[in-house]
């Protein structure tokens, strides 16, 4: 199946309306020895074959919605109201490119002129961008402008900060004169005092996670003041859901507040697609990175929308551009705007008040396992820290948790080699009071 | 009249979402967080019922032209037909809701189908090898460049530069300077390729990489890229290669038979994945031999009949994704390269270059084509004669809206004068390519007739032409309500 339409006979016309006689005359301009006029792929297949084919690899995984699942570690899984896809997968929204004509694409203009007002007042902040890919690549893009506006080559990375944008961090810096230094955490929240000697003049960001990596709220306000004392910008990196009831990113200070969007109307996925949110505040405008619509008028004097700022963009500034980014997380960013609308201020408190309880809910029941221990003493949103006994290996208690349908806590171990013991539990608005105490017989079984 | 925004439906107390009733014991939230850690105000996000939200973004829709409902040929885009089934089989269960941190054992079906996209890239581009983690093309690139700074500085030594030609498309420079690299720009050739003198006199010892396009952003196949190649080896500098236009080269030619050390593709491109009005994309990047090894970890090995990440590599550059790459894109892209097959992969290079060529045919004499070679899967045109009536390329885009086709890409390349960039892909039938023809032949007789009328394009849109000056002057980014102002407690 090959999805053109053209015939053989509507071919050849139009071989002779170019003046050529065959194909071949056409890729006079390939080298012959250039030519490779075949490929060693397989032969084509039918819509019905390609839907068994994918269907059996589909199968051979098993779904969370399938399991009781506490995986969290910054991928969490929420509910999606079944009207982000009834909208999202309509071809107008699916098949569009980038609004360079704005007078062609008003609804995607203005359907991002919404989202970056949604995202701004979810996190506070002045100013949001269209979206970058991920949260991780949005953490590495706000160091990045960190060390251009303050000229500063030092990074502060706290170590309770997702080891994964610490590794996308490291790369995107490779050959950026940067110095980064990670700054170690304590009782699971990271260590003001080591963050205030390590905190200089050349220092150009901190960057923090909220919650962290372990689940425990950080002290960000106290270390945000700490960041400005000495003129660095203070990066926030955050979950959206928790929002909901935790103090957003422009209440505390932060100079640039990132996340990982994905959780607002989109699948896991295996983690990708994701959603970069990209927020700072007007004064950092000028040197934000990717796509930003704009609220204008028409010749006639109407409101329209229209891509602007781009003097920023890689297409007009070339090698002096912001970012190189240019196709986004466009679509993830439309679930998104659906998905905000749906819930509305009310209903996101209302998810993360749910996610607040199970998570106690979780963490208290969890504690009655004589193996398990609380890693910190805490507080947390939907997402803790457990400590089993020496002699308890997670890893094989969690090979007992699956033969009955039950992924346990993420063993931190491969992340934190100093913490062989500990995991990481989250428990979300899908888990239900019946799946948690399940599971909590199967642990106190499994040992 | 102008659509409202999604705040101005907004209702105070009206929902459009209800939660699940609590089914755990129920503490006022005050118990479990501190009281400085609480949100004070919530968002003012729209308060509106499902209905309102159907009903809007509906709306808001069918302000979009897309590929779905209008021929949209924008160079160097390849917007061509996203097959439906790719939707289905990415929202399978199985696919969509999987977790990155559950087991391999868990997992064996995605890991299968992402180690099987690498192989059919593998053969298709004649690389030995690839990662899947880049998000988009330009992703692809950066991850791309780092590779070329780990491989000089693995050989200890400085190689500060890199040599882009000036068809090059933006992302190119910027992902270079990204990396740290200075960018040397290379003036193109009379015959629009890249000229083997000025390409010469340019390299020396500190030359790290060059960053081509091939067929470049004017269609046009470097002929001598083979030389080329090995002109840049024996300085031990590496090829690049922007792979944006591989739709170009399915069943055609392979760039790792051209030399060719290392290259993103752009699956949201050429394997058909949907643009989604800006994404999610995917820019693999594919290397070869001896620079496997640098490639980001984690990188999916097979082990007997069993898959799994390997998480470590001794020269990686590292990640580039929070996870393992846009796995819904990757599904669908392979979804496509197996609907389509060896055959169909080929029949659709060859299509978009009849295509393309047709197009250029009917519509050089009106609108001149300044390089003569035949194209591969897109040509650039000029509006340059229409100057003469105070048409633009600008406003011949603006017009064709009005006929119902989506504009080519305009000014880009920077090497044409009044460029109009147009791809028509594979997917579009005879009969579209003839309308679009008649389309851009009658424009450049309004041009003449009335060239006000063109001017004055679009007028069949929602909006006439946007002040752009004033968007980028007075920066309104964000609603706000009446009479509100942003000051937020800080």
């Amino acid at each position: 199946m090959d999805y053109a339409p053209n015939t053989d006979d509507q071919r050849q016309e139009m071989l002779r309306a170019i003046g050529v006689s065959s194909f071949e005359e056409l890729i006079n301009a390939v080298p012959v020895e250039l030519h490779q006029r075949s490929l060693h792929a397989p032969h084509g297949l039918a819509e019905a074959q390609v839907l068994e084919l994918c269907g059996a690899l589909a199968a051979r995984n098993q779904s969370l919605t399938d399991l009781t699942s506490f995986l969290g570690a910054g991928q969490y899984h929420h509910l999606i109201p079944t009207v982000v896809d009834a909208i999202a997968s309509r071809g107008e929204w699916l098949t569009p490119y980038t609004p360079y004509q704005a007078e062609a694409g008003q609804g995607t203009l203005q359907a991002i002129y919404e989202f970056q007002t949604m995202v701004c007042e979810l996190m506070q902040m002045e100013v949001a961008n269209a979206s970058l890919y991920d949260g991780a690549s949005s953490t590495a893009e706000a160091v990045i402008l960190s060390l251009r506006a303050t000229e500063q080559p030092r990074v502060l990375l706290s170590e309770a900060l997702h080891p994964h944008a610490r590794e996308v961090i490291a790369t995107y810096l490779i050959g950026a004169n940067a110095i980064v230094q990670e700054i170690p955490a304590v009782n699971g929240v990271t260590d003001l005092e080591a963050l205030g000697k390590a905190l200089r003049d050349d220092v150009a960001c901190v960057v923090m996670q909220q919650p962290n990596v372990f689940g425990c709220l950080e002290p960000m306000a106290q270390a945000g003041e700490l960041a400005h004392k000495v003129g660095a910008l203070f990066v926030s990196s955050v979950y959206p859901i928790s929002l909901g009831l935790l103090q957003p990113p422009g209440a505390y200070g932060a100079d640039i507040a990132v996340a990982e969007g994905r959780c607002l109307g989109t699948p896991i996925s295996y983690g990708g697609p994701g959603l970069g949110l990209f927020t700072t505040t007007s004064a950092l405008l000028r040197k934000i990175p990717g796509r930003l619509a704009g609220c204008t008028v028409d010749h006639a004097g109407r409101r329209g929308f229209t891509l602007t700022l781009q003097t920023r963009e890689q297409h007009i500034r070339r090698e002096k551009a912001t970012s190189n980014i240019c196709t986004n997380e466009g679509l993830i960013a439309l679930r998104a705007t659906v998905f905000m609308s749906l819930l509305g201020p009310e209903g996101l408190k209302e998810m993360a008040t749910l996610n607040l309880e199970k998570a106690h809910y979780a963490h208290e029941r969890l504690r009655d396992v004589s193996w398990l221990r609380p890693a910190f003493e805490q507080s947390f949103f939907n997402e803790f820290t457990l400590q089993c006994d020496d002699a308890v290996d997670i890893e094989v208690v969690n090979r007992t948790l699956a033969k009955a349908d039950i992924i346990g806590g993420f063993p931190l171990k491969s992340w934190y080699p100093s913490m062989p013991h500990a995991s990481l539990w989250c428990a979300t608005e899908v888990l239900s009071q019946d799946a948690i105490d399940r599971a909590v017989d199967a642990l106190k079984k499994a040992v | 009249m102008a659509d409202p925004l999604i705040f101005e439906r907004s209702v105070p107390g009206r929902r459009g979402y209800r939660l699940p009733p609590s089914d755990t014991p129920s503490r006022p939230p005050a118990d479990m967080l501190p009281a400085d850690q609480q949100r004070a105000t919530p968002p003012q996000w729209p308060e509106v019922a499902e209905f309102d939200v159907v009903r809007h973004y509906t709306r808001l829709s069918q302000l979009n032209f897309s590929v779905d409902t209008h021929f949209y040929p924008l160079g160097s885009c390849t917007m061509k037909y996203n097959p439906k089934v790719n939707e289905r089989v990415a929202a399978l269960p199985g696919f969509a809701w999987i977790h990155p941190l559950q087991p391999a054992s868990q997992v064996q079906g995605v890991l299968e189908l992402l180690h099987g996209l690498e192989q059919l890239l593998c053969a298709i581009t004649g690389m030995a090898a690839f990662t899947l983690q880049p998000a988009a093309g330009a992703q692809g690139e950066l991850t791309g460049l780092k590779i070329v700074a780990a491989y000089h500085k693995r050989k200890r030594r400085t190689r500060s530069t890199i040599l882009i030609p000036d068809s090059a498309h933006g992302t190119n420079p910027a992902s270079a300077a990204l990396s740290g690299f200075s960018v040397v720009q290379l003036k193109s050739g009379p015959d629009g390729l890249i000229d083997l003198k000025e390409f010469k006199s340019k390299l020396n010892r500190d030359v790290a990489a060059l960053m081509l396009t091939n067929p470049n952003t004017l269609g046009l196949f470097e002929y001598n890229i083979k030389t080329i190649a090995a002109l840049l080896h024996e300085q031990d500098a590496l090829v690049y290669m922007d792979g944006a236009n591989m739709n170009a080269l399915l069943g055609i030619s392979r760039p790792g038979d051209m030399g060719v050390d290392l290259l993103q593709l752009n699956l949201h491109k050429t394997f058909s994945t949907p643009h989604g009005g800006g994404g999610p994309g995917a820019g693999p990047v594919g290397v070869a031999k001896a620079l496997e090894d640098f490639l980001p970890v984690p990188r999916v090995r097979k082990r007997g009949t069993r898959f799994a990440w390997e998480t470590r590599s001794r020269a990686t550059v590292g990640r580039v994704h929070g996870w393992f790459g846009n796995i819904g894109v990757l599904v669908r892209a392979y979804a496509y390269i197996r609907a389509l097959g060896r055959e169909g992969l080929m029949r659709a290079s060859e299509t978009a270059i009849i295509n393309a060529n047709y197009l250029k045919a009917k519509l050089q004499e009106t609108y001149p084509v300044p390089f003569h070679q035949s194209c591969l899967h897109e040509f650039v045109a000029s509006a340059k004669p229409l100057k003469a009536h105070g048409v633009t390329a600008g406003d011949v885009a603006k017009r064709l809206l009005d006929y119902g086709f989506y504009a080519p890409t305009v000014y880009f390349p920077l090497i044409v004068e009044e460029a109009l960039m147009i791809e028509p892909t594979e997917t579009e039938s005879k009969e579209t390519l003839d309308q679009f023809i008649e389309a851009l032949l009658r424009i450049a007789e309004e041009a003449k007739t009335n060239p006000e009328l063109v001017r004055r394009a679009p007028q069949r849109m929602p909006v006439d032409r946007l002040d752009e000056v004033k968007a980028a002057r007075e920066p309104n980014l964000r609603w706000m309500k009446p009479a509100q102002s942003i000051v937020h407690s800080r």
